[in-house]
């Protein structure tokens, strides 16, 4: 309930596109700022494999130059029949840079994932997130996600 | 999970008047709509308003509003008002044999159930409860045509 501290991202006009090579660098920049956790080869493996089964989308805004600059990403993919689940599109990460959040840039990411996801065949969208992430949960939730019926499992190898 | 009544009355108080920032409603009003007792949803209310969550409209006719953002405002923050979700996690020793081998690994798999529970009320605000109350309206409906 602190809405009073939030600040509504400013509402130069935001486009969203594929994903190019050389956006790869603030990709990682941003992923980095926001999870404490630089992953190049990920992304470039991704990125390699990048197609109508494995979206990947920029969102960008004009700077204060003029300039383009990188407002958020997200990329998914369409993966079958692992852990016995039908084809479904898997979002593996939709991020918006910390000052430009609040302005729907991360509703336009999350549709146009879906949209994709749509024409790849599939009906069906799912993700896995930190189970104390409240704010991407919250977000998540009101895109009208809610528990599907798999659990995550895991242990310490010793 | 089962919510006490004062928790659920203060949800279905909360997200009527969060439904209807444009209206002041009654108190009566809200316990003839969901059946409940002026008695116990007044003093649901006066919780509800110490919290800051509603305040009460003076003058012509009365009543209540929602006094919060409902895209802020979470199940979570109404539930705490009036339970211990997580009650016990934090809490020492108190349960019959909790300082057990045993009693530590029930503790172990009852907080793994505690962890999604409060990761799911936490995440859930009122305004994403409108889309699903939306929706169970459509599904009593019926079946869109075609
Ligand atoms: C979650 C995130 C993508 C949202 O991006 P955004 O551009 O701010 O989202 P939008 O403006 O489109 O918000 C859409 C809805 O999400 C919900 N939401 C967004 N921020 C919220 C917040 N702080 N609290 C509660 N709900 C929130 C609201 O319902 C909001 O609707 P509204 O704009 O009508 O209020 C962004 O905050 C983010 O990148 N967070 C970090 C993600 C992360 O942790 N990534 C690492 C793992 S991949």
């Amino acid at each position: 309930m602190d809405s009073a501290a939030e600040s509504r991202a400013e509402t130069a006009p935001v486009t969203l596109r594929d994903g190019r090579e050389d956006d790869l660098p603030a990709v990682i920049a941003l992923d980095a700022r926001v999870t404490g956790l630089e992953k190049e080869r990920y992304w470039r493996e991704l990125y390699s494999r990048r197609g109508k089964e494995l979206p990947f989308l920029v969102a960008e805004i004009a700077g204060p130059d003029g300039a383009a600059r990188l407002a958020g990403f997200s990329i998914g993919e369409v993966r079958a029949w692992e852990f016995g689940s039908p084809p479904c599109g898997w979002v593996f990460a939709l991020t918006v840079d910390p000052e430009l959040r609040l302005g729907g840039i991360g509703s336009r990411l999350m549709d146009a994932i879906a949209e994709r996801f749509r024409e790849a065949g599939v009906k069906r969208m799912r993700t896995m997130l930190a189970r104390d992430n409240h704010l991407l949960m919250a977000f998540f939730r009101s895109h009208g996600m809610m528990a599907g019926p798999y659990i995550e499992l895991e242990k310490e190898l010793d | 999970m089962r919510l006490q009544t004062a928790t659920r009355i203060a949800l279905y108080a909360t997200l009527e008047l969060a439904g209807n920032p444009e209206n002041q409603i009654t108190a009566s009003a809200i316990a003839e709509k969901y059946g409940i007792s002026i008695n116990h949803l007044a003093k649901v209310m006066r919780d509800l308003g110490r919290a800051g969550v509603v305040e009460s409209v003076r003058g012509a006719g009365g009543g209540f509003r929602f006094a919060g953002n409902a895209k802020r405002t979470t199940l979570m923050d109404v539930i705490q008002i009036f339970e211990n979700v997580r009650g016990n996690a934090r809490a020492p020793a108190r349960e019959p044999g909790e300082a057990t081998p045993a009693g530590q690994a029930l503790r172990q798999v009852l907080d793994e159930i505690d962890a999604i529970t409060e990761a799911t009320l936490r995440s859930i605000t009122l305004d994403t409860m409108f889309k699903l109350i939306q929706r169970q309206r459509q599904d009593a409906a019926g079946p869109a045509p075609g």
